[in-house]
């Protein structure tokens, strides 16, 4: 690992600050990508800017049938969390199957939304459930959130504050794992939600998370796993790689997208 | 170098490190504390599973600047004196290892466990020990072993 300087602010002003004047600097939420990409020296940042001691970004909130989590939430507290269990179960149960359990003791719900890893659990979450991801700058929906590959609306110095998901009239999520790093291989979340149904799909896009949209719209006149079961996936935009080829990909979009139908509640 | 200090196994303990080094590696090249493996170094074997503030992480991905002020408890942590943690006794009454390289990491991993469900189903140990990768035994006799170990941190 390359050395850097390690900064650990107390607040955001303070976070800002050094993000504005570092040389390349960079955010560390649970650091559980980052740290093992600096450990293979993929990246060379100048400086780590730890956000561990910026008390208000943690915790979960309900209001007016939204739940607002804190970006420095860790998935074991999403995951165990009653209320989220109780307003949105379909959340809980994609928490409590990111990575394993010590895994979960350090990541972060905002940390996996700004590394937007095309393979995470969190982007399909919140996409599917039409979230908006809130920073120290403005609010931006999910909608417009996810770029590309690793890549994200935010800017150089922006800093996700909190996540603020609607509650879904229905919703769930079925992941095939990748069996070592359990990162999906496929991850669908379905929900009907704001009087839409949404379908985001992980670990397929070659551009990283995208919703489906002719499922989508067959569901929203019928929302059955019947429904969608003809609907072919092009594989033309999809990943292929050692794990799977992008016709298993195809494939697999359409049973995990079933399951979630028939799961959803 | 930037001064470290953090509570390790109840010891306040303080050292000069780079902003770089592993908590593992301070562990094991600073505190020459060994007890705590390197298996993988990709985070997926869990040899390196200590806990810090009350939770199991993998030490091998936490800077030991992160571990500032924090509470960290180690394999060597857990026996008093001569006397076994129940969950050590229970992997060597059970034979939960063969060659125990794995072993620090999964006795750390499976006393979390037993703290966050004390009573555990064979599925849900099975389950805990995804981020923990034994090459020797297939587990079977691992999750005996935790069944029992769990049992015996209750009585």
């Amino acid at each position: 690992m390359y050395n850097f300087q390690y900064h650990r602010p107390k607040n955001l002003e303070e976070a800002s600050q050094i993000l504005d004047v570092g040389d390349d600097p960079k955010l560390v939420a649970g650091g559980m990508t980052i740290i093992p990409t600096l450990k293979q020296r993929l990246a060379q940042p100048s400086d780590l800017i730890d956000l561990a001691d910026i008390n208000n970004l943690v915790g979960i909130n309900l209001q007016y049938q939204s739940l607002e989590i804190g970006s420095m939430t860790r998935h074991c507290d999403v995951a165990k969390s009653e209320i989220v269990r109780e307003i949105i179960p379909a959340l809980s149960s994609l928490a409590s199957h990111i990575g394993d359990s010590q895994v979960r003791h350090r990541g972060t719900i905002g940390g996996s939304l700004a590394n937007n890893d095309p393979a995470a659990d969190y982007p399909a979450g919140a996409l599917g459930l039409g979230a908006t991801i809130i920073t120290d700058k403005r609010e931006i929906l999910a909608d417009d959130f996810f770029v590309g590959l690793f890549e994200t609306a935010l800017e150089d110095n922006e800093i996700i504050t909190a996540v603020r998901f609607p509650k879904p009239k229905r919703a769930a999520y079925t992941k095939f794992p990748n069996p070592a790093s359990r990162y999906a291989i496929i991850g669908v979340m379905v929900a009907e939600t704001n009087n839409q149904v949404r379908v985001a799909v992980t670990g397929a896009g070659d551009d990283g998370v995208f919703r489906e949209e002719k499922m989508e719209a067959a569901l929203s006149t019928n929302f059955t796993s019947d429904a969608i079961a003809d609907i072919s996936i092009d594989d033309e935009t999809l990943l292929s790689d050692i794990h799977a080829s992008s016709e298993y990909r195809a494939h697999l979009i359409n049973v995990m997208a079933q399951r979630a139908v028939d799961k959803a509640t | 170098m930037p001064s470290v200090t953090m509570k390790v196994n109840g010891k306040n303990v303080n050292a000069e490190v780079e902003n770089r080094t592993l908590l593992v590696q301070y562990l094991r090249d600073h505190l020459n504390m060994t007890g705590t493996h390197v298996g993988c170094d990709t985070s997926q074997c869990g040899c390196c599973v200590v806990h810090v503030n009350g939770s199991s992480v993998k030490s091998c991905t936490m800077l030991a600047v992160q571990a500032e002020g924090a509470d960290v408890v180690t394999i060597e942590g857990l026996a008093d004196g001569e006397v076994l943690h129940p969950m050590q006794a229970a992997f060597r009454e059970h034979h939960g290892l063969q060659c125990g390289f794995c072993t620090p990491g999964m006795v750390m991993s499976a006393v979390d466990l037993a703290k966050e469900n004390p009573d555990p189903s064979e599925t849900e140990i099975r389950e805990w020990l995804e981020g923990n990768i034994c090459r020797c035994t297939g587990y079977h006799n691992i999750v005996k072993a935790i069944a029992a170990g769990t049992k015996n941190m209750q009585g």
